[in-house]
């Protein structure tokens, strides 16, 4: 099923400048891992050497954190839009 | 009626000088921070602890002189609303400042600032209007723009990235401050990069006063990062005010790191700071590291009891 993932603005540079990618997939993580194929070095972004998601990563699926879902397990429908957030930059 | 028409129908200004909460401004302690003392037993290093400000950051200082700076021109006057765009800390600054002074408070703010930051802007009943989590401060910026000019009569847009009365508040306050504080003793100031006004105008304002201080600013090392409230300048709307030739030196702080940092001074030391004091602190090491003997000094922006809400 194609899942739309949004990219934020810091990470276009691996999209090719797209703010959305399509991927194939029914659940977070494998869109991620999907994302990868269709962005190449994006995953280590998102991702530490050990495999987690990195701290300040923050990911949604429609408006939901997926920390308050079923993390990277939440599965997904055919609507469902996944968003990476970015932190907010700029005030010091 | 718009809301802004219904917000700028209103009152006088109250006098800033009457003011008991804005008086509370500046003069923060300066700290000693033993964190490095191990490894560097020559080092001696001191950080600002800005979440002494009574709006809980160092955005206070910029935010009242930018207001101040409005009013004596004469921009900013009964009637009008101030709007800018703000990733918490100036905002929140600006809201205590309006509501002390009754001054109507616009603000820009990426959706995805925490709910607490948005709940405290809230309550000083400032009015906010929410920009694309995607696009992050730089779309916030964009969108206080476009508002602005949609209706220039209505705004004051003190414009915290280009406003020469962002770093100025920190050449005549933090530099002195800093100066006075280490009886001139400081050889080293390190401070982290957003808007860049406080190392421009601390850096400036040290320099100035004792020009062999060497002042080192921290960046985050990739573009995609979480220390909030710190910019990548490379990939973002680049400040006016920033001035490149106020630093000797650019350190870069990867946001794990940072994160390591706020929290070993937190539990060793009491000292409950924010992330940007976690990049701050990685960028205060580096300098030990490069130098051996020397004090330095750093700004700790804020508390780390702004970034516990998701």
């Amino acid at each position: 099923m194609a899942i739309v993932i949004r990219i934020p603005t810091p990470l276009q540079e691996f999209s090719e400048n797209r703010e959305t990618v399509e991927v194939e997939s029914d659940n977070v993580k494998d869109a991620l891992e999907a994302l990868d194929a269709e962005c190449p070095g994006i995953k280590s972004r998102l991702y530490d050497e050990d495999g987690k998601l990195r701290r300040f990563v923050n990911i949604y699926v429609n408006q939901e954190d997926i920390r308050f879902l079923k993390g990277e397990g939440t599965l997904l429908n055919e609507t469902d839009e996944i968003s990476i957030i970015p932190a907010i930059a700029g005030g010091i | 009626m718009s809301r802004f028409e219904i917000e700028s129908s209103v009152t006088p200004f109250k006098d800033i000088e009457n003011s008991q909460i804005l008086k509370q401004i500046g003069n923060t302690p300066l700290l000693k921070v033993e964190l490095f003392k191990d490894e560097f037993p020559d080092v001696e290093v001191y950080g600002k602890a800005e979440w002494f400000n009574p709006g809980g950051s160092v955005k206070d200082r910029p935010a009242l002189n930018m207001v101040k700076e409005g009013i004596n021109s004469g921009v900013l006057c009964p009637g009008k609303v101030l709007l800018d765009s703000t990733s918490g800390n100036t905002g929140i600054a600006y809201a205590m400042i309006g509501a002390a002074l009754n001054i109507p408070i616009s603000l820009v703010i990426p959706e995805n600032a925490s709910s607490e930051r948005i709940e405290t802007l809230k309550k000083y009943g400032a009015d906010l209007i929410f920009s694309s989590p995607m696009e992050g401060s730089d779309g916030a910026q964009r969108m206080a723009r476009k508002l602005y000019e949609e209706n220039p009569d209505l705004f004051f847009m003190p414009c915290q990235y280009d406003n020469s009365f962002n770093p100025l508040a920190h050449e005549e306050t933090t530099a002195l401050e800093i100066l006075d504080q280490t009886d001139g003793k400081v050889q080293h100031f390190v401070a982290s990069l957003g808007t860049t006004g406080t190392l421009v105008g601390t850096g400036r304002g040290l320099k100035k006063n004792k020009p062999d201080v060497k002042v080192h600013a921290v960046m985050p090392s990739e573009p995609f990062h979480g220390l909030e409230g710190m910019k990548h300048i490379p990939s973002s709307i680049r400040p006016g005010i920033y001035d490149v030739a106020v630093h000797d030196n650019l350190i870069l702080s990867g946001t794990e790191s940072s994160y390591d940092y706020a929290e070993k001074i937190s539990i060793k030391e009491g000292l409950f700071v924010g992330h940007s004091s976690g990049a701050a602190l990685v960028g205060v090491h580096e300098v030990a590291k490069s130098i051996k003997k020397g004090v330095i000094v750093t700004i700790f922006p804020d508390g780390g009891d702004r970034y516990l809400a998701p």
